[in-house]
């Protein structure tokens, strides 16, 4: 009966097509809208993905994400380094400084101070210049976004020279680093450097960054550091996800994301049934005649299911391939449109579709259930 | 004619169907005795809104009546399952319907190939079977066609062969001719009269037209739910005649 049930389906183009391009919109608004939730998400924990080379980061315990910086004593890099298991423990600067361009303009900057002697967390894209180059006095590596928004109009080069608090910092070399949400550019500079291009408080150390001695798990590592500082010390996945977490319950994000993901996928829903469903209502009287020439109600819910299933697998191959291409034509084109589309947003749609195409197929399934084989013998 | 058998293929007794209940109730058949006989053709013929077309579906196990019993080929109806009686239908029963009820995407012979689809035959096997008999009928050049291509008695041929095409031992036909010239009609009911015969199979048909009644070898003719007058044709006493006509006639 499958072949039937196909040939059935494929034989009214029209109505093929707009189940199918029902489901595709549906799929395409639902997964660009998911990608796009998550690519912002990502934008938020993307300075922490940035720092390299340190497996935990240690902070204050009420620290709620990346961005919200409640200063250490120096004295806790200390005791930090005296935890058995901690191989090493370097001083990280995070903060938010005032450029000043020669025009005379100021421009809100991520600062990010970097340990002087193992410069751990330097930027891993270099595009101009090198990480070594930090060293040298007044010494800054910018982000090439954030060179782009001091400076619409020049290309990015070595040797550019702005303030920050007063204070001059040379460009030593362009990097790529994560987007940030605040779009704020990112200033790499030495930790000791940073302290001079921010206004003296007696707290300046913003984390510590550690790693695991050989052989020793991370996580026991860091349940030592908070018991014997009593400080948070956690792993940067984790660090990522606590950031996420709190925009996530924070911020109306997910809820108006959720609202168009809501809206795509019952008005997909809503064309997809409504079609499928004029579809089967058109073709009852076949039906009937099946039912009355013997054909079971099993037989017949399986070849609806199994139209419906041909038309969503289509709809949504179509529905994400569309997503994917926007989201890498966003991105080829320099957009700043935040766009990441994790496996889990391919799992989570394709469910989201067998569910529009369970729905649209049932109302189809509980009208053929009914419908009498003498419906046939009705002129 | 075919060599008479006295026990009928399928025969009904006192059957009573009725539509709704209380006030919306409708008195569709008011108990009906019919036999049909295999080798024959039994036209049901009358006014709309008689009863034929819902005798018609209670004879081929469509619907169940609200009393009296009908046997069809040993079985009696009125007790099997709807399951069973879906069963029934797949192995015994072949449409004709008055418009056609051709699938337009499925071929000729694909459309003629369904109830083997149904009892589970393949598509090859189904296929080529229903392109063997679409020959027979003279339809040969025609069998990959669709039915949009096909004229009206193409089309009822290739329905006639679908409903042949698994060999049952009951035809129903409704209004088979009713979409057809006169001419095409006629050429249709021999083609049925030849099923009837040359295969033994009962063949029922509904009809308005009174053109074909000649064909008949029983004409039952209905008003009200009931049979007003049955009419043998052939060779056989209307034995089967209902009680309620016999009373009637009395009367």
């Amino acid at each position: 009966m499958n072949w039937i049930a196909l040939k059935m389906l494929t034989g009214n183009q029209g109505k093929y097509l707009g189940i199918i391009l029902g489901i595709a919109f549906a799929t395409l608004l639902i997964a660009q809208q998911a990608s796009i939730f998550c690519g912002l998400m990502l934008q938020t924990s993307g300075q922490i993905r940035d720092i390299q080379g340190a497996d935990i980061w240690v902070m204050d315990p009420n620290v709620q994400f990346s961005d919200d910086v409640k200063p250490l004593s120096d004295s806790d890099l200390y005791r930090v380094r005296g935890v058995p298991g901690v191989a090493w423990a370097v001083p990280f600067y995070k903060g938010l400084t005032r450029s000043r361009l020669e025009d005379g303009n100021f421009q809100q900057t991520i600062l990010l101070g970097l340990d002087d002697a193992t410069l751990v967390g330097a930027p891993q894209n270099m595009l101009l210049g090198s990480v070594f180059d930090l060293r040298k006095p007044d010494a800054v590596i910018m982000d090439v976004e954030g060179y782009k928004l001091l400076w619409p109009h020049e290309e990015p080069r070595i040797g550019k020279r702005f303030e920050m608090n007063d204070k001059q910092a040379e460009i030593v070399g362009i990097c790529q680093a994560s987007r940030t949400f605040q779009t704020f550019p990112v200033v790499y500079t030495r930790y000791s450097q940073a302290l001079e291009f921010v206004p003296p408080e007696r707290k300046v150390l913003s984390f510590v960054l550690a790693d695991a001695a050989d052989g020793v798990d991370v996580d026991e590592v860091c349940r030592r550091i908070e018991q014997q500082t009593g400080l948070r010390a956690i792993t940067g996945l984790q660090f990522e996800w606590i950031t996420m977490t709190y925009f996530m319950q924070k911020t109306g994000i997910p809820f108006n994301f959720g609202i168009t993901v809501a809206l795509g996928f019952i008005v997909g829903t809503a064309i997809a049934a409504q079609t499928f469903y004029l579809f089967t209502i058109e073709n009852i009287k076949q039906y009937g005649a099946l039912k009355a020439m013997g054909a079971g109600n099993v037989s017949l819910m399986s070849m609806i299911l199994l139209q419906a299933l041909l038309v969503s697998f289509i709809g949504f191959g179509l529905g994400i391939g569309a997503a994917a291409w926007f989201g890498r034509f966003a991105s080829a084109t320099g957009s700043r449109l935040a766009f990441y589309m994790p496996l889990e947003v391919f799992v989570g749609v394709a469910l989201a579709v067998a569910a529009i195409s369970v729905l649209s197929s049932l109302l189809s399934m509980q009208r053929v259930m009914v419908v009498e084989p003498a419906v046939v013998f009705q002129g | 004619m075919a060599m008479l058998d006295d026990n009928p293929l399928v025969s009904c007794r006192d059957v009573v169907k009725i539509y709704g209940s209380g006030n919306a109730e409708v008195h569709a058949l008011r108990g009906v005795d019919l036999d049909v006989y295999a080798g024959e053709l039994t036209m049901l013929v009358g006014p709309s809104g008689c009863g034929k077309t819902t005798l018609l579906s209670v004879l081929a196990g469509i619907l169940r009546p609200t009393s009296g019993t009908v046997d069809a080929l040993g079985s009696e109806l009125t007790r099997l399952s709807s399951w069973q009686r879906t069963a029934f239908r797949r192995d015994h029963v072949g449409f004709v319907f008055q418009q056609f009820n051709l699938l337009p995407a499925l071929t000729a012979a694909e459309n003629a190939a369904v109830p083997l689809v149904i009892k589970g035959y393949s598509k090859r096997k189904a296929v080529a079977a229903a392109k063997e008999l679409l020959a027979k009928m003279g339809m040969a050049d025609r069998v990959d066609n669709l039915p949009g291509k096909l004229s009206g008695g193409q089309q009822q041929r290739v329905a006639i062969a679908r409903a042949l095409v698994h060999h049952p031992h009951l035809l129903v036909c409704d209004e088979p001719t009713s979409a057809l010239d006169a001419k095409t009609g006629h050429t249709i009911l021999e083609l049925l009269r030849t099923v009837a015969v040359e295969g033994d199979r009962a063949v029922i048909i509904v009809t308005h037209d009174s053109r074909i009644f000649e064909f008949a070898d029983t004409l039952a003719r209905m008003d009200d739910g009931h049979i007003e007058s049955l009419e043998r044709r052939g060779e056989r006493e209307p034995a089967a005649v209902s009680g309620e006509i016999a009373m009637r006639q009395r009367a």
